[in-house]
């Protein structure tokens, strides 16, 4: 009789014990399927574009002859996107999240502005440059500069700076904030000299996230009208003559990787796809280094906390 | 934290010193036609390394339509076109109180192309063609047997550029007689090497673009060769059916709009513009497009001196007329 019970028992266990081997399989398989998705079109791009990743491509402008032809105008012009972009982007997103989450009031009116930035976090791209087209381009003047493309995409990356914000400071246990207001600090004190330092490594990563994603925008940069052809760089600050002022840069006309990937791409040569195919590499390896660059921030400032 | 707050202040301070005052710095700007923006992306490339970096010349493309709709808000020089400007585009630059000089600085020569394996198309009238992409067509004429009985009975697959081109308008014009009327059904694409994958793809399809991708895709697709009516003789696209005038009524000048006001103010636009036209003839082979007689570039040249404006067109689309009796006309503005 036991042996029997015991039986029916071996049996369930096995047949659990399936289940786990199969739902692990498949969840293996679903893993690895976005992998090898992205390493056979890395694999491809760099077949087709790796014998163009000279110096001289970093260092040409863009030409007729695909041969000559180089990123120098749009590198240069994403890098300085980037920078406005998160000159803006940060510490509007951090002092959104730090006021939504240590300072605001529980009420209707916070409520709705929660629920408004999870949604803007969800508003197609193209929207911020239809926004920015009107505000930023003929309201405010800035014209179709540097400086509109990095406020432009810098609103489309805050609200993924603020959630990411808001989860790195409420991952900081209550006790902390509790010791400090016990001994009389004031709330910006609380923020300043504990919040801010032990979320740090959580904010970081939200904004590489954010900007790895605004360094492949395409359609908001077209929008505000981001040029095709351009074969100068920005003004340097107090380079020239007239020497540039310090700032002449934001208001230079630019373009940026995916335009100029974008246009050799549609070019009837194939000499030019195979610039198109380098630049997307370019793209590719400066976005994973981004992501690289936040985990190993993220690990080491977590491995420096001590509560 | 001390270098949390150095970040801090360092974004306030740039925050508040954004507002300083643009430098005055040389630009020619330029935006347009995808068409025309090769033979406009040479000059400007080989003009920028003449003036050694002291002239700045940015090239968009926003297409044809949309080239006019900044070019009329005064936001460009120059003005790439793949076709003449279009009424609504001249009241549009009226309101605003632009003027402009319509220079052509090419052809280009609309090319049919079918599959390399269809050896029953090879040759094919203009009434054929107006028979496949008519908007009555739409539906329809889904089988080559519906297209002439000359034809096998085969599926018929159709692709060409989309609804903003001028591609489209000009074509439109010249095979069923009224601009931008087409029938819809068709693969339509911005990007030509779309057209040429899926005419390469299938044996029954058919599509057209500029000379330039048929050029630089022989091994993929195949020209058809156009009769203006029954009578008249095949003619293939090529440099010297469009230089002779005999590849019609698919051969096409391409423009540039310069805004007058630019032209006398800025003497950077000036010089821009007389370098385009004393270049174009060897830059514009280089890319890929037919260049004009020579006379039309002395034409041109001296039109652009005296400062002729408007277009020569009137605002309506003109199929087979010879450059330099368009450069003689009256400017319209």
């Amino acid at each position: 009789m036991a042996s029997k019970e015991s039986m029916e028992l071996r049996g369930v266990i096995a047949r659990n014990q399936r289940w786990d081997l199969i739902v692990g399989t498949v969840g293996l398989l679903a893993t690895a399927l976005g992998v090898i998705i992205l390493t056979l079109l890395f694999l491809d791009l760099v077949l087709d574009g790796w014998r163009r990743l000279t110096p001289e491509f970093f260092l040409n402008f863009p030409s007729r002859r695909p041969e000559e032809a180089g990123i120098l105008s749009a590198w240069v012009g994403s890098a300085l996107v980037m920078i406005v972009t998160a000159f803006t982007a940060v510490p509007l997103g951090v002092a959104a999240a730090i006021y939504l989450e240590e300072y605001a009031p529980k009420n209707w009116v916070t409520e709705l502005i929660e629920i408004n930035v999870t949604n803007l976090a969800a508003v197609p791209s193209i929207i911020y440059g239809l926004l920015a087209l009107g505000l930023f381009v003929y309201i405010l003047g800035f014209g179709h500069s540097i400086l509109t493309a990095g406020l432009t995409l810098g609103l489309m990356i805050l609200p993924i700076i603020i959630v990411a914000t808001r989860e790195a400071l409420r991952a900081i246990p209550v006790a902390i904030r509790e010791a400090a207001y016990a001994l009389g600090a004031t709330r910006w004190q609380v923020v300043s000299d504990h919040l801010i330092p032990y979320a740090s490594g959580g904010i970081y990563t939200g904004v590489i996230i954010g900007l790895s994603r605004a360094i492949g925008e395409t359609a908001p940069v077209i929008t505000i009208g981001a040029l095709t052809f351009i074969a100068f760089l920005p003004p340097i600050p107090f380079s020239g003559d007239p020497p540039a002022g310090p700032f002449d840069w934001l208001f230079s006309p630019f373009t940026v990787l995916p335009i100029q990937m974008f246009n050799w791409l549609s070019r009837p040569q194939s000499a030019f796809h195979v610039n198109a195919a380098a630049t997307g590499i370019v793209i590719i390896v400066a976005t994973l280094a981004m992501n690289g660059i936040a985990i190993w921030l993220r690990s080491r400032i977590r491995a420096k906390l001590k509560w | 934290m001390e270098s949390n707050k150095r970040i801090w202040l360092g974004a306030l301070a740039l925050a508040g010193l954004i507002g300083t005052a643009q430098a005055q710095q040389k630009i020619v700007a330029i935006d347009g036609s995808s068409t025309v923006y090769p033979i406009t992306e040479a000059v400007a490339e080989e003009y920028q390394k003449l003036k050694k970096g002291a002239v700045k010349v940015t090239v968009g493309i926003s297409g044809t339509g949309g080239g006019f709709k900044k070019f009329c808000r005064g936001e460009t020089d120059i003005s790439d076109a793949s076709r003449p400007i279009l009424k609504q585009e001249m009241e549009a630059c009226r309101q605003t109180g632009i003027e402009y000089i319509e220079l052509p600085v090419a052809y280009d020569a609309l090319t049919v192309v079918i599959n390399p394996k269809n050896d029953w198309a090879e040759e094919m009238t203009v009434a054929e063609l107006k028979k496949m992409w008519e908007p009555a067509a739409q539906g329809v004429v889904d089988n080559w047997k519906k297209v002439s009985e000359r034809f096998p009975d085969r599926p018929l697959k159709l692709a060409g550029p989309g609804a903003d081109s001028g591609t489209f308008d000009y074509f439109t014009e010249a095979v069923v007689g009224k601009s931008k009327s087409s029938r819809g059904d068709y693969m339509a694409s911005e990007d030509d090497n779309v057209i040429v994958q899926f005419v390469s793809r299938d044996v029954g399809a058919l599509g057209y673009f500029g000379l330039a991708y048929y050029t630089e895709n022989k091994d993929k697709v195949k020209a058809v060769k156009i009769k203006k009516d029954e009578n008249s003789p095949a003619v293939a696209p090529s440099v010297e059916t469009v230089n002779n005038g005999t590849y019609q009524p698919l051969s096409r000048p391409i423009f540039i709009y310069v805004n007058a006001k630019a032209a006398q103010e800025k003497p950077e636009v000036r010089e821009f513009v007389e370098f385009y036209l004393q270049n174009a003839a060897k830059l514009s082979k280089e890319v890929g497009y037919v260049d004009l007689p020579a006379k039309a570039y002395e034409m041109a040249l001296r039109n652009f001196k005296a400062m002729k404006k408007g277009t020569a067109f009137g605002g309506e689309p003109d199929v087979g007329v010879k450059v330099e009796e368009l450069l003689e006309r009256e400017g319209k503005l």
